[in-house]
C-alpha cells in the first residue's frame, strides 16, 4: 500500500507530540513560533532526546529518518574562529548557519549576531520545515 | 558508605539489555531518616524513590557504558519519565532492568522498568518505570574537555562487573 504523503499540519502535530514528551510542556504551548530554548526551556540533552524521537516518529518501513550530528541544531560554534569574533558571528559564520540550516530563520538575526542567541532562534516552526524538507527530500 | 544502589548484575545481553537487583536493607542508614519516627514511634522505612532512580541510573548507565567498553564517560543527562506505583521496605528485592532505546556517539536513550520482589513470595511484581538519557561527556556539544581517565566507571563498578562475570567488558584482566 502507498504510504500517505503527510501534510505539514500531519507534521506539526507530530512535532508537537515530539515536544510534549521531551520536554514535559502541555501541547498549549506550543505553536509554531515557539521558540524551544526561551520558551520552553530546553537544554542541550534536550536536543538528543528531540532528535532521537523526531527520527523514531518519522522513520517509515519504506525510508528511514537519520538525523546526523549538527544537522537540526548548531554545535561548537565557538571553536571557529572564522565564523565567531568577540561573542558574534561573522559573514562568513552567519553564511555558514544560513547554508547549513535553511530550516532556521535567521532574517531577524543579521543585526544581533549574538553567538550565544543562536539557539532562541530554534523554533518549533523550524523543526516541522527541517522534517518537510528532509521527508520530500 | 559507598554510592552503589545495585548489589548484583544478573543478567546481561549485549548491546540490548541489563539486568541488576538490590536487596534493601534496614541497615541502610538512610532509610532511617526517610521516615523516621515521630512522637508516637510511627517509623516508616521506605526506600526513596530518588535512590531507586539512581539504581536504575547505574544499571542503565552500565549497559550504555558496555557499548562502548566503557571508552566513553556515561553521565546521567536526564530523567526523561519516571512513574512508581508502590512503596519497597527494608527485606524487599529490587530488580532493574534496563534497555537500550536509541545509542548513538552523542549518548543514548534507555527504558527501564522497576519490579519487586516481596520474600517469600517468587512472583516478582512491576511497581514502575523509568526511561532515561545518558551523555557522552567528551562529546559534549560545549566542546568542554575532561580528564582522560575514566572517572565514571570507578573501582566500585569493575568490583560489579567482576562478580558478575563481566570483568572482559572493563578489560579488567589487562590492569
Amino acid at each position: 500500500m502507498p504510504e500517505t504523503i503527510m501534510t505539514r499540519d500531519d507534521i506539526f502535530k507530530k512535532v508537537q507530540e515530539v515536544l510534549e514528551e521531551a520536554l514535559g510542556v502541555d501541547e498549549d504551548e506550543i505553536a509554531l513560533e515557539t521558540s524551544l530554548t526561551r520558551d520552553l526551556e530546553a537544554e542541550s540533552i534536550d536536543f538528543l532526546d528531540i532528535v532521537f524521537r523526531l527520527e523514531k516518529t518519522f522513520t517509515s518501513e519504506s525510508a528511514p529518518f537519520k538525523v546526523e550530528q549538527g544537522e537540526l541544531f548548531p554545535e561548537n560554534l565557538t571553536e571557529n574562529p572564522e565564523w565567531v569574533k568577540d561573542g558574534k558571528l561573522t559573514d562568513e559564520g552567519m553564511k555558514m548557519l544560513e547554508d547549513r540550516m535553511p530550516h532556521v530563520d535567521f532574517s531577524g538575526f543579521q543585526d544581533d549576531r549574538e553567538v550565544t542567541k543562536v539557539a532562541e532562534l530554534i523554533t518549533v516552526n523550524s523543526i516541522v520545515e527541517f522534517v518537510e524538507r528532509k521527508l520530500t527530500s | 558508605m559507598r554510592w552503589m544502589w545495585i548489589d548484583q548484575i544478573i543478567q546481561y545481553e549485549p548491546d540490548r539489555r541489563l539486568v541488576a537487583i538490590k536487596n534493601v536493607s534496614l541497615a541502610e542508614e538512610h532509610l532511617h531518616d526517610h521516615f523516621e519516627s515521630g512522637p508516637d514511634g510511627d517509623a516508616l522505612p521506605l526506600m526513596p524513590t530518588s535512590l531507586i532512580i539512581e539504581g536504575m541510573a547505574q544499571t542503565a548507565g552500565i549497559l550504555v557504558g558496555t557499548m562502548s567498553r566503557f571508552q566513553e564517560k556515561v553521565v546521567l543527562a536526564k530523567v526523561v519519565k519516571a512513574t512508581m506505583e508502590k512503596d519497597v521496605v527494608p527485606g524487599q528485592t529490587l530488580r532493574y532492568e534496563a534497555e537500550i532505546e536509541r545509542y548513538d556517539p552523542l549518548g543514548a536513550s534507555t527504558q527501564g522498568k522497576i519490579f519487586r520482589l516481596t520474600h517469600p513470595e517468587t512472583e516478582w511484581e512491576q511497581i514502575g518505570t523509568i526511561d532515561l538519557m545518558f551523555s557522552h561527556l567528551d562529546q559534549n556539544v560545549s566542546g568542554i574537555e575532561f580528564p582522560e581517565e575514566n572517572f565514571v566507571f570507578s573501582d566500585n563498578f569493575k568490583t560489579i562487573l567482576q562478580s558478575a562475570g563481566l570483568a572482559h567488558l572493563a578489560a579488567i584482566e589487562s590492569e
